[in-house]
């Protein structure tokens, strides 16, 4: 019996802590959608960061919710769904593969708002867009990438292969290049975006090859923790996250991902009656992609160097992908002094010229 | 030189790759040869890698750290051993709730420990055997864990093999009931096994957070529980075919990732699935054979047994 008791305690308790949220209807409530858990230290930490902004910059009028580890597919429609039933105002959808799930719900529930991070799809009026144009930061990680390597071999951890990473690689090498025309270039696709001990191994096979700076386009710290071991030898860069813990090891700079300005806007335009459908591609300028501290190692007039062009990104003056570029090919994508258009960016599709390998399909 | 890879770094970095998945798959085994199936070997790596980080960073030494995660985990296995042994529950269930509860729980414990670093765990010191060409970097240059974790297969299968324990153990999974006749306290035996198991998932576990992937993340071990478990399978049970197929595993992704390294030619999507394919190729190719690995299974794995029937 007296185990009994416990459980109808226990049930009851349940009951009230969700009777109690359900009853709140008068908040906004804000809902987030993560790939990673919040506690990955990169990309779904930064998404967290927002949300949390959120809660503080509007205090008792707005509710939080998130469910983590949310896989790319067919449950991310059905987290997407439960999340439209238990009464969210907008979901923020965060990773690229909920696209279609996220359209797909969206259509059944017109009242409601949702986001989706780095997508193009916006097939009804309820959903918007919205990315961060994180190339720029690429840009000036590939300048560093250049002036800083020994071996002349700089290494990329990517993950899938759709136009937001290949952007990444291309303005990569692109500056790596400029700078340092011996540099060769390459790239591991990882097929995962959070996977510590598979990051850690593909940083651990480009070092194998002789790779001495490592950027990564997945969530983990786990590449910054393999090139820790070399002892100085290799150099990597914080990624969606400043991943400060590295700044005494091989961490030399970072893009930070700040969500926080974004979310708060739009949460605050559902309020008060203002939102509308959006497609919002903010990058240095806008406060969105930052870039970290750059540390003692790396020399100061390199450091300067790549300062000049984060400012010149962040002023208009310079756009990471200005011509003469080539397609991998050879044919000619942008002509010289031509700046490329985003429908050119948000497609993208190709290596630039000199990257060996082929991009999966 | 095959490829532009050195194979001496290959064998290293596989040695290293693939000591978590034998650890928890060496543990598994022993579980499952008393005849117990527990589906929640992801839930007690994970607890294993919070565990032995956290007790690493706190007492600043990485012995104490795997002994930390091997507690942990244990004690996370002692639930499954009371709910399965004790309270008869269903062992599939149970074990995937198993999994579910490691991984929040751990989630929970490693919140303040995101960013912090572990102590190092250095290589072993072989002397002159570390300056042997090739083998040197290949197979001497490993921190202890490597060695202990063979030793412990090795330890294993003599166990199985050739003591009365091991027998015993074989027994209860074979047949519980004749066991049982015998005077075999088989819910006691099964019991142990089932903490055995959990000592060795737990030290896979921190192995991943301490010298691995030498940090804490949520869900560090991302799915290394349930290639043990396919491993287990694939070995047939026995101990040196979960080396072999640890190996196998460990080294077909390490070098999938050092071919995509030095540009291979060799269309990314392939090497990607190589694990797998592989895996099932093996699979399909040992239960073919005379129908012999299919009859390997201990034949009360996955019965609950209770004294009163």
């Amino acid at each position: 019996m007296k185990r009994r008791t416990l459980l109808a305690t226990a049930a009851l308790g349940l009951g009230l802590t969700f009777g109690g949220a359900a009853m709140a209807q008068d908040k906004t409530k804000a809902c987030f959608v993560y790939v990673g858990p919040i506690g990955d230290g990169g990309w779904t930490y930064q998404h967290h960061q927002g949300a949390l902004a959120v809660q503080e910059a509007f205090g008792d009028k707005v509710e939080i919710a998130f469910q983590e580890n949310v896989p790319e597919g067919a449950d991310a429609e059905r987290v997407l769904t439960q999340m439209a039933l238990s009464g969210c105002n907008i979901i923020f959808t965060t990773s690229f593969g909920y696209m279609d799930a996220t359209n797909a719900v969206a259509a059944k529930f017109p009242d409601i708002k949702f986001e989706h991070a780095t997508g193009y799809k916006r097939e009804h009026p309820n959903v918007s867009t919205y990315n961060a144009r994180f190339y720029e930061g690429r840009a000036v990680q590939g300048h560093i990438a250049g002036k800083m390597t020994k071996s002349n071999k700089i290494g990329y951890i990517a993950s899938f292969p759709i136009p937001e990473v290949i952007m990444g690689i291309n303005s990569y090498y692109l500056h790596a290049k400029k700078v340092n025309p011996a540099v060769e270039l390459s790239i591991v696709w990882a097929f995962t975006w959070f996977d510590p001990a598979k990051e850690a191994d593909a940083a651990k096979a480009l070092i194998d090859q002789g790779v001495d700076v490592i950027a990564s386009h997945t969530d983990s710290t786990a590449p910054l923790a393999e090139a820790a071991k070399t002892n100085g030898a290799v150099i990597g860069f914080g990624q969606a996250s400043d991943m400060a813990e590295y700044k005494d090891g091989p961490r030399v700079s970072s893009i930070i991902d700040n969500w926080a300005p974004y979310y708060v806007k739009r949460v605050s335009a559902l309020m008060d009656g203002s939102y509308a459908q959006a497609d919002a591609w903010e990058g240095i300028a806008g406060g969105e992609v930052e870039i970290g501290e750059i540390t003692a190692l790396v020399p100061a007039e390199v450091k300067a160097e790549a300062e000049a062009m984060r400012d010149a990104i962040a002023a208009g003056t310079y756009h990471p992908f200005t011509g003469p570029i080539n397609k991998q090919d050879g044919s000619v994508w942008l002509a010289d002094g031509a700046v490329a258009p985003d429908g050119d960016l948000l497609g993208m599709n190709f290596y630039v010229e000199g990257i060996v390998g082929e991009i999966p399909q | 030189m095959f490829g532009g890879i050195d194979p001496a770094l290959l064998i290293a970095a596989l040695m290293v790759n693939s000591v978590p998945i034998m650890l928890a798959a060496t543990g598994e085994l022993v579980v499952e040869k008393a005849g117990v199936l527990n589906l929640g070997v992801e839930g007690m790596m994970i607890m294993g890698a919070i565990c032995g980080f956290v007790t690493a960073v706190v007492t600043g030494n990485p012995y104490f750290g795997f002994v930390g995660g091997a507690l942990g985990a244990v004690a996370l296995s002692a639930v499954f051993g009371v709910l399965t042994q004790v309270l008869q529950t269903n062992q599939v269930a149970t074990g995937l709730a198993l999994t579910l509860f490691g991984l929040g729980l751990s989630s929970l414990i490693g919140q303040s420990y995101v960013g912090i670093k572990p102590p190092a765990t250095g290589d072993l010191a072989l002397g002159p055997l570390a300056d042997i060409p090739f083998l040197g970097v290949a197979v001497f240059s490993h921190d202890w864990m490597v060695y202990a974790s063979i030793l412990l297969v090795a330890g294993v299968w003599w166990v199985l093999k050739y003591s009365r324990m091991g027998l015993v153990l074989r027994a209860v999974g074979e047949s519980h009931e004749a066991a049982h006749a015998l005077g075999y306290k088989v819910t006691r035996i099964r019991f142990l096994a089932v903490l055995f198991g959990g000592a060795l998932a737990g030290l896979g576990g921190a192995y991943v957070s301490l010298v691995r992937v030498p940090q804490w993340t949520d869900g560090i071990t991302a799915g290394a529980g349930w290639i043990a478990l396919a491993i287990v399978v694939f070995a047939s049970w026995k101990p040196w075919r979960v080396l072999a197929g640890a190996y196998l595993f460990g080294g077909i992704s390490v070098l999938q990732l050092n071919l995509q390294a030095a540009g291979s030619a060799i269309p990314v999507e392939y090497l990607s699935m190589a694990p797998y394919l592989i895996t099932i190729l093996v699979l399909v190719i040992m239960s073919s054979g005379r129908g012999k690995a299919a009859l390997a299974a201990p034949a009360c794995l996955g019965q609950n047994f209770h004294a009163s029937r």
